[in-house]
């Protein structure tokens, strides 16, 4: 799918609202239960793709959202800026563009001052089955099917580092779980992924060129309707030689300024980069959805 | 014997309380309310009881009549036996140990029209006469778990 085309998409989507008469309607989501925005774009924690479908529509309407995310790192930054739609809390079209900044690093690695790793990334999210927030007397959570197309732009560096790929899919099946009676959310992913640090060294490498599932998972406490702490976790594959890979954590506070605009501050650590050791820094998001 | 005692609960029934506009005879029953009680009253208490309750449930309804996104639902309703039977849920699911003499939720909203967004708004409305009240933010939620599920004998479209 091309930029183009999610933007035709779009165009057409919201073009479509008015025609499909009076029970049509925008917003109706309770705060924060869209989630936040993932690195990778999708409705979710941080680190963690969630079962939550962007933006504020119910099932009676479209939402969407527009994110923009840094992650300062000691020797690196990591920006994103990001769109989805979401229909009928049923389905979830995104995109982000990832741009990885190696600063210093760069020229110790041989790639020169401030060379650029970027990354597109085109996902679809599927909510299968259960609601998260609403059946409350069920323990089955709201589980819902993805994937993520990524396309990296340096295809031959990550060729050179032993990466096998510049083009990966992920696939995963997310299960999410409000314990409204504990104040809890919960979340667990598999996601079955080649990717070299999110796909932005690539996919596949010297070491294994398969896929293999990993994990993902969060859990927050609610402390007002407009407040979330939290931690998560992300496994990685190693799969290049040069450089191993280790889990990412982070702990996240999330806030609802207002009913469309939410911020997210985490403390992350994200191991060790293409060789450089402890890359433990500070994530901040912000979020617009209607 | 049952039969004469049902005949005697619809015929309490048929004849309102005082203020409240007549209604169509149904079956009364706790499990009208739609959600099991708490087994303790700590809830009840943590609902400031009795006065709490009235308190929260005045603020919800007035709430809801000024909130433009849903004030139409609430046109031409008795409001006055709304503020009495959701007094009584509250209570009765609270653990507070009252008798809930109102309809069902499915009956009760029968033909509204309500959405998602809607339940959506009224659980706002709540938050917002709750913290009025001062309740526990973590006693808000354990009440709201109660009330969640109801969303399948509410929203109808």
């Amino acid at each position: 799918m091309s930029r183009s085309a999610l933007v035709a998409a779009l165009a057409l989507l919201f073009a479509a609202q008015p025609a499909s008469a009076g029970d049509r309607r925008w917003g109706g989501k309770l705060l924060l239960t869209n989630g936040v925005t993932s690195v990778e774009g999708a409705a979710g924690g941080g680190l963690a793709t969630w079962a939550v479908i962007a933006g504020n529509e119910t099932r009676d309407g479209v939402g969407g959202k527009v994110n923009a995310t840094l992650v300062a790192l000691p020797d690196f930054d990591l920006e994103s800026f990001g769109a989805a739609i979401g229909v009928n809390d049923r389905l979830e079209l995104s995109y982000t563009h990832q741009s990885f900044d190696t600063r210093a690093a760069g020229a110790a690695l041989g790639l020169g001052r401030g060379f650029t790793f970027q990354q597109d990334i085109y996902g679809a999210k599927l909510r299968v089955i259960g609601d998260a927030v609403w059946d409350q007397d069920s323990w089955l959570p709201q589980i819902a099917v993805g994937v993520q197309h990524k396309r990296a732009n340096r295809g031959a560096i990550i060729r050179a580092v032993g990466g096998r790929h510049d083009r990966g899919t992920d696939f995963y099946v997310a299960a999410t779980k409000v314990l409204l009676s504990r104040s809890l959310v919960l979340n667990a992913t598999v996601r079955a992924t080649k990717a070299n640090q999110f796909g932005l060294l690539g996919f596949g490498g010297d070491r294994h060129d398969h896929y293999r599932p990993q994990f993902e998972g969060s859990a927050g406490i609610m402390l007002s309707p407009r407040f979330v702490l939290g931690a998560e976790a992300r496994t990685k594959p190693s799969n290049l030689n040069f450089a191993c890979e280790q889990t990412a954590v982070d702990a996240f506070a999330a806030w609802a300024l207002a009913r469309n605009v939410s911020l997210t501050a985490a403390y992350v650590d994200l191991g060790d980069i293409a060789t450089v050791r402890r890359q433990r820094g500070a994530f901040l998001s912000i979020q617009g959805s209607l | 014997m049952l039969i004469a005692a049902v005949l005697l609960l619809q015929a309490t029934v048929a004849t309102p309380p005082p203020g409240e506009e007549p209604i169509a005879p149904y079956m009364q029953a706790d499990a009208n309310a739609g959600a099991k009680p708490f087994a303790n009253d700590q809830l009840w208490q943590a609902f400031h009881g009795s006065a709490g309750v009235s308190r929260i449930v005045n603020d919800l309804v007035a709430r809801n009549q000024k909130d433009p996104r849903i004030s139409d639902i609430f046109r031409n309703q008795d409001m006055v036996r709304l503020r009495r039977t959701l007094k009584e849920q509250f209570c009765y699911i609270l653990g507070g140990g009252c008798t809930y003499t109102g309809r069902d939720m499915k009956t009760a909203h029968k033909d509204m029209g309500i959405q998602q967004a809607d339940m959506v708004a009224l659980v706002e409305n709540l938050q917002a006469a709750m913290r009025a009240e001062h309740v526990v933010f973590a006693a808000q939620n354990r009440f709201l778990a109660k009330l969640a599920p109801m969303h399948r004998d509410v929203v109808e479209r």
